[in-house]
């Protein structure tokens, strides 16, 4: 299956990726409508320190501790990739406490939010790697 | 391979997925005293808090899980017997079903230690299964008019209180100990999630317990007395371990399992809250009753089944709970060096112990806190890491360049 790799080197800290995410995930038609005036929750983070920085987002792991320990079974796998039912979600945030990477977050709608490569919304394929200017995240079979 | 699961929680789940990754074919028994298809049992606070509703907490698996699985269900029905050398369960209605492989998944049961005058309180429930949700559901009504006395102030009762508190009148959470959590958290956490929990109208009688009942007032042995419409009893639970023992198969305080969820007897496996896991946290033996623990086990139990050669051997208590709206996640022992991180709105200790991560507690911020819970799981050396770092915050600037590279890189070796 296709995933997404971080290339650290080549990572500039520009924090596109985070803004390409919001946007991909807003249901707005602009990046201008989604992004000006709010505060973004993006689904990929940018680490930075001392001149190194790298993105991260959800692994996509195909033994993964979140959906094993889903309480309500709204994480699950679909085609290879891991999946957040919002619906379901009652926000116990006990994929919060598994994930090894930090990679699911909270919402403001009391759902945990997560990576979903773009899948389900309009874009279809992960706008952050469309919108890195520097091949530091790539989308790729490995 | 004809397969058997008595039970029908996550460990049974984690076992059916556990069997069909490695054997699609062999069919599988699913027997369960409980009426209702497979849902997720903390779920049941959520449901009379309104975060979720019957019909999805129904789906913690899809309609059609048993249906695409090939699992045929016994529901409504109880396993009686197990006899190991015939190789079959009995069943309370005179049914026998043969097994080659067994998984015992009974989970638990509330206890409730003797208390005078309990059974003379009418309206009373523990707060295990979705009945009990709805039991306590139609005590209390519509009209937020009742008083409620929980006894337990763990993490059932709590949850519990979560669920009823803004449909109650009056909510008392009554418990032996000092502190609320005491098997999940310190004083100083305990203390400011307990202030948390009072501000939204909960009262807490601690180091206090009920001495004996009257229909609808509880008298404590400090002295004092409580009345109350509602009783909910969230002591504690135990496992149910009869089956097993009655099958030859060696129990302590819980069924005794390996690293394979194998217990003693051949061809009989154990998963769940019935069972006693190895914590390697603080390396002891101990019951860990929860739910990610129950999968891994079932999952695994399901893998060595079907033929594989699957291990867990990574358990540890590990907690996220909220608790009207402040959040806390917890995981691993509390018995070590301490790091400290406080103010008015967060709270953080890390626990380290002989160069490991053993235990954290985060209330408030418990953002990526996963990423603590690795190093527990994965004991991973602390001076392989940028320590300083990891006390900061949960994150991966933390790990060398080359475990990066293996975590984000898909870069493998």
């Amino acid at each position: 299956m296709k995933r997404i790799y971080v290339n650290e080197k080549w990572c500039l800290g520009c924090h596109l990726c985070e803004y390409y995410c919001a946007f991909a995930n807003s249901g707005k038609s602009s990046m201008v409508k989604a992004l000006k005036d709010h505060k973004i929750a993006p689904r990929i983070r940018i680490e930075e320190r001392d001149g190194i920085s790298f993105a991260v987002n959800c692994r996509h792991c195909t033994d993964p501790l979140c959906v094993k320990g889903c309480i309500s079974g709204a994480l699950t796998i679909v085609d290879g990739a891991v999946q957040i039912d919002s619906d379901k979600c009652v926000g116990c945030y006990t994929c919060i406490l598994s994930c090894p990477y930090g990679a699911l977050s909270t919402s403001n709608e009391g759902a945990i939010q997560k990576c979903e490569l773009c899948m389900k919304n309009a874009f279809g394929q992960p706008l952050c790697v469309q919108g890195c200017p520097n091949k530091a995240i790539v989308y790729e079979e490995r | 391979m004809n397969y058997v699961i008595i039970g029908n929680g996550t460990a049974a789940v984690g076992t059916i997925e556990g069997i069909r990754a490695v054997d699609r074919e062999g069919p599988i028994t699913v027997i369960s005293e409980e009426p209702y298809h497979v849902y997720g049992r903390p779920l049941i606070s959520y449901l009379l808090l309104g975060k979720t509703t019957e019909e999805k907490m129904l789906q913690y698996r899809p309609a059609d899980f048993y249906e695409k699985n090939g699992v045929k269900t016994l529901l409504g029905r109880r396993a009686l017997k197990v006899d190991p050398t015939a190789k079959a369960v009995h069943l309370e209605d005179g049914a026998s079903v043969p097994y080659d492989r067994l998984c015992i998944c009974t989970g638990s049961r509330p206890f409730v230690p003797p208390m005078e005058g309990l059974d003379a309180v009418e309206d009373k429930t523990s707060f295990m299964t979705l009945d009990d949700a709805k039991h306590l559901d139609a005590m209390l009504g519509e009209h937020n008019d009742k008083r409620v006395l929980i006894i337990g102030a763990g993490l059932i009762g709590l949850k519990c209180a979560e669920g009823i508190y803004q449909r109650v009148r009056e909510l008392t959470v009554i418990d032996l100990a000092p502190r609320i959590l005491p098997n999940v958290l310190t004083e100083a956490p305990a203390s400011i999630l307990q202030k948390h929990i009072e501000s939204k109208g909960v009262r807490f009688l601690l180091g206090d317990s009920v001495q004996r009942f009257a229909p609808h007032t509880a008298h404590l042995q400090s002295g004092g007395a409580v009345d109350f419409d509602v009783l909910v009893v969230a002591v504690g639970v135990r496992p149910n371990t009869e089956l097993a023992a009655g099958a030859g198969c060696e129990v302590e305080r819980g069924i005794l399992t390996d690293a394979r969820s194998a217990t003693t007897v051949p061809d009989i496996y154990a998963a769940g809250d019935c069972t006693v896991s190895h914590d390697i946290a603080a390396d002891t033996d101990r019951i860990l009753a929860i739910l990610p623990n129950a999968y891994m086990q079932g999952e695994t139990a399901g893998r060595c089944m079907a033929g594989d050669d699957a291990v867990f051997d990574k358990a540890i208590p590990m907690n996220a709970s909220g608790f009207m709206g402040l959040h806390m996640i917890t995981a691993g022992s509390y018995d070590g060096e301490t790091y400290l991180e406080q103010d008015e709105a967060h709270y953080k200790l890390l626990v380290t112990r002989d160069n490991r991560l053993v235990g954290f507690i985060m209330i408030g911020d418990v953002d990526r806190a996963g990423i603590y819970t690795s190093l527990i799981r994965d004991r991973v050396p602390l001076d392989s890491i940028d320590f300083d770092l990891i006390r900061e915050k949960p994150q991966l600037m933390a790990f060398s360049r080359a475990e990066r590279a293996k975590k984000l890189g898909g870069i493998h070796g």
